[in-house]
This record gives structure tokens, C-alpha cells and sequence, in this order.
């Protein structure tokens, strides 16, 4: 079982600089532990303490926002693609997802 | 210093005076620091005080810029009550994102106000933007 994982260039630090890395994992919190396991320190920029996606980034499971699907229990098969990318927001204030 | 073209400065503004009261928000790409093209985002929030992009719209917006070996140069949105100068919130973010540069626009008098600025591990520094 092999899925690929696009990595974002700002979390590319923990990927040796690769753009696309393999993992496996049954489910999308399956696959980010597997990804820990070879690029330590990954986890934390995904996940928060509490065990929540984190807010500063989206995850896409084969291009769909996992928000919009199971979020970490969502599910995963051989051959499905996961993109990482950064959030992003800001404003004046902040909308909904500020402090 | 944010180089760009008047055309792309001039629609960076009409997008936020078309938006106002909520706050807009979109993408400037470049090539070797040279901006070349604007993607109008959609902001989530539709809110006077904040923006977030799209998720869905983000993410063919990132893989065309990187499928066309552009940079992501700048986020530009607009401010609409306050000045055009980087809110505690937009630090935040800045340290999470892959922006070189952050491009405000203040709509909130008729005279339109637009600064640049770089923020580098939360350090706010304003740099001039050039218009060719």
C-alpha cells in the first residue's frame, strides 16, 4: 500500500527538500504517524496537541479538503493522493479561524 | 521592494473597493521576483474584519502556480476600517504561509492607501512598492 503525499515547500524541511514523498496508513492519522516515523517533527506542523488538524494548514485527500470529509479518521486506499498545503488567512481582525 | 504593473496594482484596488465592507483577499505570482500575474480569491469569511482562502480555490490556484514554475510572490488583501499595515493576525499567519511579500489595501477613506511589507519570523519590516 503506497500513497503519495504532496508536500508543501514550507513543510519541505522535514522532507530533505522532496516535493512528494510516500507513506501508508488506513486512515489519514494512520498516514501522518507513518510519516513521523521517517520525517520527525511532520506531526507536529499537521496536528495540535490536543489531536486536531491543525488550522494552518489544509489537507486534501485526491484534491477534496479533509475538513469536508472525516477529517483525521478519514479513510485511505492504495493509490489516493494527499496534498498538504499552508492555510491561508489574516485580516483586520480575523475572521473565523483567528485567535 | 514589491515590483509589479499598474494594471495588476490597479485591480488589486477595484477588487477591494468592489468587496468593501468585507475584506478581499487573492494572489500575486512572479517569476525570478517579477510579478506576473493576480488571482482574485474568494475569501471563506465574507467578513468585514477577516479573510481566509477558499480551500478548493486555493488549491488549483497553488498547482497552477507551481505547474507553471512561478512563485507564490505575494497575498494582498484589503483592511476596510483600519490602516493598511499588518495586524497582529496577519503575523500570525505569515509565519505559516510562503509569501515573500504581504500587500495591504485600506479602504477605509475614498483616498485609496496601499503598502507593502515583508514579515520574517513575526518581524514586520514596510518596503516600497514599485509600479512600472
Amino acid at each position: 500500500m503506497s500513497i503519495e503525499v504532496r508536500i508543501p515547500t514550507i513543510l519541505r524541511t522535514y522532507t530533505g527538500g522532496e516535493k512528494a514523498v510516500e507513506a501508508k496508513g488506513d486512515t489519514l492519522l494512520g498516514l501522518i504517524d507513518d510519516l513521523e516515523s521517517r520525517h520527525a517533527g511532520i506531526k507536529d506542523r499537521l496536528i495540535t496537541a490536543e489531536g486536531a488538524l491543525h488550522r494552518f494548514v489544509n489537507i486534501y485527500v485526491n484534491d477534496e479538503d479533509v475538513r469536508f470529509l472525516g477529517s483525521l479518521e478519514t479513510p485511505l486506499k492504495d493509490g489516493d493522493s494527499v496534498t498538504v498545503l499552508p492555510a491561508v488567512a489574516g485580516g483586520s481582525v480575523g475572521g473565523a479561524v483567528a485567535l | 521592494m514589491l515590483t509589479l504593473s499598474q494594471d495588476l496594482l490597479d485591480r488589486v484596488l477595484a477588487h477591494a473597493r468592489r468587496d468593501h465592507p468585507d475584506e478581499c483577499c487573492g494572489v500575486i505570482a512572479g517569476k525570478d521576483g517579477v510579478a506576473t500575474r493576480l488571482f482574485e480569491m474568494a475569501n471563506a469569511d465574507r467578513s468585514p474584519t477577516g479573510f481566509t482562502f477558499d480551500s478548493a480555490e486555493w488549491l488549483r490556484v497553488y498547482r497552477e502556480v507551481d505547474d507553471a514554475d512561478e512563485e507564490l510572490l505575494a497575498v494582498y488583501h484589503s483592511h476596510t476600517a483600519t490602516e493598511a499595515y499588518p495586524s497582529r493576525t496577519d503575523v500570525l499567519w505569515s509565519q505559516h504561509n510562503e509569501f515573500a511579500h504581504w500587500l495591504l489595501v485600506s479602504t477605509r477613506s475614498e483616498q485609496d492607501e496601499v503598502r507593502s511589507f515583508t514579515i520574517t519570523d513575526g518581524v514586520v519590516a514596510e518596503e516600497p512598492v514599485t509600479v512600472t
